[in-house]
């Protein structure tokens, strides 16, 4: 009995990775979602996320702004918030800790397309978004 | 003997304590309180280095935290019960909540009715940066005068020390 807390131990340890999400069981997720969505969902596309990502749109103070204006037109290279502060890169072969955190995502996803498109992301738009950072190598 | 012995460690004993206190005040050197709060250092520094509670008072930080949606044209919103955990931390370490003479200097220049948003508004930060060109503050690596760390390289520790400023070209 005396090995009961090494056992607990062993499960959350085998456990806690399960936990954890990473960029593809997100864009799984996103998936699953759009299927149940829209029986007729044909997949994400890279390309439409790449187009997405540098498309520019009208921004609250009249110049046009895109995902780009700050994570750079370069989703590996080193971004700047409108305070001027860095952001590290997106890509997550360039950066591994992004898209492992669940919240932190749907965070920032509800924060910079308000901020950009003056609504909500759609599954589809998140997932080519995702699709497009995954491919990028 | 024994006397000169007895005065020597007193001596010693107080040149110590002294010391300690110099650095532990912590004033010489121009750094705030060191203060930690996981979800503020998160949230917080995101977007612009974690700026110090002390350096606004507190009616300032509540004005900031209720209006999180525009924030200086930002979306800055967050659920409200990690919102309201940051706006108690911000408020107990507020610069009229603060003894210290920096915290205090800044409360008092800002007048009773007055809230601002921005510590680059109060007229502490306009009085001790007036020799700073308008055209230097909008050199690239810069940007404006929020951008504390492009100057002050102890910024997201609260070390404002006048040795650790260097304006970037
Ligand atoms: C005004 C600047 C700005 C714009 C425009 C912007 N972002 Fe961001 N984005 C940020 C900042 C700041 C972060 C968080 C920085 C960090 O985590 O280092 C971030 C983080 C993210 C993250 C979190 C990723 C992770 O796992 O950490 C996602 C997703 C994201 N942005 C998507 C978008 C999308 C989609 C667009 C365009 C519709 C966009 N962003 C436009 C500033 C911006
Ligand atoms: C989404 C990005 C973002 C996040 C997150 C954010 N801010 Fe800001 N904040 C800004 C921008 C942009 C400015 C204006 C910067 C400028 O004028 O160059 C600013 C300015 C400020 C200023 C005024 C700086 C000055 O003296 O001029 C304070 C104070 C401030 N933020 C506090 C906070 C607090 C507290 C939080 C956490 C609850 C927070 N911010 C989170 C974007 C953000
Ligand atoms: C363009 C560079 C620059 C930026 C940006 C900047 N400062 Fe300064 N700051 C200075 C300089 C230079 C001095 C020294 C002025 C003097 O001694 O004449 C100074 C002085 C100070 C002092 C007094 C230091 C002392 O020991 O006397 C404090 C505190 C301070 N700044 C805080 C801030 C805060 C907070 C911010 C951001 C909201 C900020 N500064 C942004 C350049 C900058």
């Amino acid at each position: 009995m005396a090995d009961l807390p090494l056992l607990l131990l062993l499960l959350w340890a085998l456990a806690a990775p399960a936990l954890a999400a990473d960029p593809r069981s997100m864009l799984r997720e996103l998936e699953a979602q759009a299927r149940a969505a829209n029986p007729a969902f044909k997949g994400f596309s890279a390309e439409r996320g790449a187009a997405f990502y540098r498309s520019e749109r009208p921004g609250g103070d009249g110049k046009p702004v895109a995902c780009a204006s700050c994570h750079t037109p370069d989703p590996k290279a080193v971004g700047r918030t409108r305070a001027n502060k860095d952001i590290q890169p997106l890509a997550p072969g360039a950066n591994r800790e992004r898209f492992t955190d669940p919240a932190k995502v749907d965070k920032w996803f509800r924060r910079n397309c308000n901020d950009v498109l003056g609504r909500a992301c759609s599954v589809e738009e998140k997932g080519d978004f995702l699709a497009y950072l995954i491919s990028v190598k | 003997m024994k006397q000169s012995l007895r005065v020597m460690v007193l001596v010693v004993a107080v040149g110590a304590t002294g010391g300690l206190l110099a650095s532990g005040g912590d004033e010489s050197r121009g750094r705030l309180p060191a203060v930690t709060h996981a979800q503020w250092q998160a949230e917080c520094s995101a977007c612009h280095l974690a700026y110090h509670p002390g350096l606004l008072p507190e009616r300032s930080w509540h004005r900031i935290m209720a209006g999180l949606d525009q924030h200086f044209g930002e979306n800055a919103s967050l659920d409200a019960a990690t919102a309201a955990d940051i706006d108690r931390f911000l408020a107990a370490n507020a610069a009229d909540r603060s003894d210290h003479r920096r915290s205090r200097r800044i409360a008092g220049s800002i007048a009773p009715g007055a809230a601002p948003l921005r510590i680059s508004d109060t007229p502490w930060f306009v009085r001790e940066h007036r020799e700073i060109a308008a055209a230097t503050w909008r050199r690239p690596k810069i940007g404006s005068p929020a951008n504390c760390a492009a100057c002050h390289q102890g910024a997201d520790q609260g070390d404002f020390s006048e040795r650790r400023i260097r304006i970037p070209k």
